[in-house]
């Protein structure tokens, strides 16, 4: 089947068999292998990704059903500059991870609440970040890595 | 500049590279004309394979070969174990099953297609004629002599039976005065859960006949060796490279079935295969941790003294050794006795085969075990003569600054015990927490404060005690330009040691950290190393590094020294310059480089270039402890157990970077936790796994946590020169008999003297309506 998906800003067209995966395709076809896959069965949180704004979990969306949307990876998350985003700087600051694996995921989970709340409490970084396992970590710098960019946001929303 | 830069806050080199999901895990790696594996695994806990038909499977599209263990059999060797033990007994083990299978999981053909779904949809394709055999899951029936014989060569279930005694049990056990506490306690199995599963790449170049692996492993070096004796391919021409590696816990320090198949298979196509583990064979066919059952005598004084421990362990080893399956709970028998000073200890370890995925070292292997026993019995013999169990910790304390050689044979490094509990208690409000309690118990709520002051044994270790050798390498290079090159032959995944490497370096040479990058994993680029397991990346590869450093600074002070008209021994490496204390002497550290690559006037003797490998052998373990405290609220209405707080002082020695230290306790912290209170790994008595997914192995998630509280206390260790112990293993050592303590706390006023983990609600929930099979 054919689709039409752009990814962090460029449009690109493939003929895909209409079982592959969304994880499978931005992986293997457009070659952002930044997203990771821990389960593939919507559990751990690994292949998150933004489709049309929204944190979707990319290993149980088909790679036809995203025909048509926009999608952003880890990869089209820093600026144009090779600016690093405030999550990911966060996360830079805050030891917000060590092996990584679940980084990418986390990172874009918490963009999503970030877009929603951008003043959440502990409690509610820590609910937002449910549907994400990191093992590394024990979470605590995960929490301090989205508020240290929570606040960072808000400090360039109100400079803006 | 260089600054100093040990003991600082230094954010980790490793990160940009992650953060922007630029970094390069197995999974990442593409290879033109790659092919993919899927493997075929038994569905029967135990079975005779009958017949395997493949035929359907050869003919689906992309399929380009199928093959069982009987095409393996004398074309490739077996899956090695390196612990060697008196009287072991050691089942062979193939890579693909042959004849019998022995655990749900346990590969039996491989799917060789071009692409991945080919090879997956092909190997559903593939029937396997078993006749299932009794299965044999629980331990006490497993040793029983009637119980059916899972390698029929061996004669029984019993791998190794271990002793290990110490003092006068005759002055125990006639002493009438002693009480004593007979207990079980179950240690359950766990999935060590790396959010990155296994995955490996094998590259075979026929032209070049030589072969390149990328596996996701902590052992690079160990599993080149192994993988040159398993093809039968000469060593030289074998390349393994650790690329990113998303977690492991210890459950990638082995040498997998999937690896030599992979390796197998390049070489009859001579081409690169890839095979990626699914998370639901990761949790069947990835090493568990754990699984132990402990039957405990205590015997002790009316004033808290322990005066002896009889421990018998039944290990459960599952059906085949793994690299390191027996020698795990052999640590438990030795650090049984914790931080304390018991004068009689006897222990023997049965290590028992069953109808299950291997046991190997998992966050603590070993240890996590022993300090669950010794602190629960502490917290026991407190509750048994209503002592507070800080006062009875303190009463079975050695001095503080005594080497002590406990009934083990075991002497530790430095320590202060009576310090870091203060501390804690301090941290924690303890006596503040202790009248809350008192309080709530009257209006009939529950609050439990649970202690653990333990000790581990770490930095594995001197080779004399290890199975594989315990040295480790590192390579200081200064390359012309002055930019420094350092190769460790650890391996790290997560710890953070591509930066505290540096900041080692960095500080000893005077260069700015910017300078300095580390590569480790890769085993053409890194002189032969052991790997990172143990604890022992810093405090033996960091070692390894200083030392090389030093050699370096050497070879540079006496160019400097020539240069500047002063002795070796005056100069300092500060700030890009070598120069004399007081500054008056000064030259560049770049122009003193120039010179040694140049070697135009070099010193007699001394050879060109300033590359200097460094091999280290510690002398000992380390010994790092530490003192947790927990608190909970039991819901009386669900048996819900609420973490509220907990307080983690931890000693690792030497700090190098706080933030790497706290974030290795806290995730420590998380996967203790999470055996207390959630996690398992479960198989029914026909061998079939019940917790095959991440949900019903109920790996943690953020919500479950409250916030850590954590201090340190640094006493270095004498063991090696950088004063670090090592803490990759010491937050999950310490947090299980906490938490358990913890809720034994609570549940106090209802007479319990023990649960087995997982603290589950349903459990609690019948503790609190009076009654359960698990009270004694
Ligand atoms: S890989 Fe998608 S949720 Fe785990
Ligand atoms: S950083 Fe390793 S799983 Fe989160």
């Amino acid at each position: 089947m054919k689709i039409r998906v752009k990814i962090n800003g460029v449009t690109r067209e493939d003929d895909v068999e209409p079982r592959l995966l969304l994880v499978h395709y931005l992986r293997e076809l457009a070659g952002l292998t930044g997203t990771h896959i821990g389960c593939e069965t919507s559990i751990c949180g690994a292949c998150t990704v933004l489709m049309n704004g929204a944190a979707v979990k990319s290993c149980t969306v088909l790679a036809v059903q995203a025909d048509g949307s926009e999608i952003t990876t880890i990869e089209g998350l820093s600026g144009r500059n090779g600016q690093l985003h405030p999550l990911q700087q966060g996360f830079w600051e805050e030891h917000g991870l060590q092996c990584g694996y679940c980084t990418p995921g986390m990172i874009l989970a918490a963009h999503q609440l970030l877009s929603r709340n951008p003043h959440p409490s502990r409690a509610e970084i820590r609910k937002a970040l449910e549907g994400n396992l990191c093992r590394c970590t024990g979470y605590q710098h995960i929490v301090k890595a989205v508020e240290w960019a929570a606040e960072k946001v808000r400090a360039q929303a109100e400079h803006a | 500049m260089s600054s100093k830069l040990l003991g600082e806050r230094i954010k980790r080199k490793e990160d940009p590279r992650l953060i922007q999901g630029r970094s390069h895990y197995v999974d990442d790696i593409q290879l033109c004309g790659m092919l993919y594996l899927a493997f075929v695994r038994s569905p029967h806990a135990h079975a005779e394979i009958k017949a395997i038909h493949s035929e359907a499977a050869q003919k689906m599209p992309g399929v380009l070969a199928v093959y069982t263990g009987a095409d393996l059999e004398g074309r490739l060797g077996l899956i090695p174990c390196a612990a060697g033990m008196e009287g072991l007994k050691v089942p062979p083990h193939p890579c693909l099953a042959l004849r019998r299978v022995r655990y749900v999981g346990e590969p039996v053909a491989v799917v060789v297609a071009s692409g991945r779904y080919q090879a997956v949809d092909a190997a559903a394709q593939v029937e396997v004629d078993y006749e299932p055999l009794p299965a044999i899951t629980d331990l006490d029936k497993a040793v029983s002599s009637d119980s059916p014989v899972i390698h029929e060569s061996l004669g029984d279930n019993i791998a190794f039976v271990a002793k290990l005694e110490g003092g006068d049990w005759k002055a125990v056990e006639s002493d009438a005065s002693l009480k004593v506490i007979r207990q079980r306690l179950v240690n359950q199995r766990l999935a060590p859960l790396s959010m990155e599963t296994r995955g490996v790449v094998a590259s075979y170049s026929p032209g070049e006949d030589t072969l390149t692996v990328w596996s996701s492993t902590q052992i690079p070096h160990l599993l080149k060796t192994q993988l040159a004796v398993m093809t039968g391919m000469d060593e030289a021409r074998v390349r393994v490279i650790a690329p990113e590696v998303g977690g492991a816990f210890g459950s990638k320090l082995n040498v997998y079935a999937e690896e030599g198949v992979a390796c197998f298979v390049s070489r009859q196509f001579g081409k690169p295969v890839k095979w990626i583990e699914s998370r639901r064979e990761n949790l069947m066919a990835t090493i568990h941790g754990r699984d132990q059952i402990d039957d405990l005598e205590i015997y002790f004084r009316p004033d808290g003294k322990v005066m002896g421990l009889k421990c018998h362990i039944l290990a459960n080893l599952g059906a085949y050794h793994q690299l390191l399956t027996p020698a795990i709970p052999t640590l438990t028998a030795l650090m049984i006795l914790g931080c304390y000073n018991i004068p009689a200890v006897f222990v023997e370890t049965k290590g028992v085969f069953t109808n299950t995925m291997s046991t190997d070292a998992y966050r603590g292997a070993g240890r996590p075990e022993a300090t669950y026993i010794i602190e629960r019995v502490m917290d026991m013999v407190a509750r048994e003569l209503n002592l507070d169990p800080v006062e009875v910790r303190l009463k079975n304390f050695p001095p503080p600054g005594k080497d002590i050689v406990l009934a083990t044979g075991v002497s530790y490094d430095t320590a202060n015990y009576q310090k870091t509990l203060k501390k804690v208690l301090t941290l924690s409000g303890y006596k503040k927490l202790r009248r809350e309690q008192a309080r709530l118990r009257k209006k009939g709520k529950y609050l439990g404060i649970g202690l653990s002051t333990y000790v581990e044994i770490c930095a594995m270790g001197p080779s004399s005690r290890m199975p594989a050798g315990g040295w480790e390498s590192g390579t200081v290079r200064v390359e012309p330009t002055g930019k420094v090159t350092v190769l460790s032959g650890t391996s790290p995944h997560g710890q953070g040691e591509e930066t505290s490497f540096a900041q080692i370096v960095a500080e000893e040479l005077g260069v700015p950290y910017d300078d300095v990058t580390v590569y480790h994993g890769d085993t053409n680029q890194v002189p032969m190393g052991i790997g990172t397991f143990g604890s022992r990346t810093t405090a033996v590869g960091g070692t390894a590094i200083y030392h090389a450093a030093q050699r370096i600074k050497k070879k540079m002070a006496r160019l400097a020294a020539v240069k500047l008209g002063a002795k070796p021994s005056e100069l300092v490496f500060r700030d890009g310059k070598i120069e004399t204390e007081d500054g008056s002497k000064s030259v560049k550290f770049g122009e003193v480089v120039g010179e040694a690559y140049f070697a135009k006037q070099l010193p007699p003797g001394l050879a060109p270039g300033l590359v200097e490998n460094y091999v280290f052998e510690p002398p000992n373990y380390t010994y790092p402890f530490g003192a947790h405290v927990a608190v909970v609220e039991i819901d009386n209405e669900t048996g819900e157990v609420n973490l509220r707080n907990y307080f983690a002082v931890d000693d690792c020695g030497r700090i190098l970077n706080p933030m790497l230290v706290d974030g290795q306790i806290h995730g420590g912290l998380a996967q203790g936790i999470g055996q207390a209170l959630w996690e398992e790994h479960v198989y029914d008595e026909n061998g079939q796994l019940l917790t095959g997914t991440l949900m019903d192995c109920a790996a943690p998630r953020a919500h479950q946590f409250c916030w850590f509280e954590t201090a340190n206390t640094e006493t270095r260790t004498p063991v090696n020169p950088l004063g670090v112990k090592g803490v990759g293993e010491a937050g999950t050592i310490g947090s299980t008999p906490a938490i358990v303590n913890a809720v034994m706390d609570a549940l106090r006023p209802l007479g319990v003297r023990h649960i087995d983990m997982p603290l589950k609600p349903e459990k609690i929930w019948q503790v609190l309506r009076g009654g359960s099979p698990q009270v004694v």
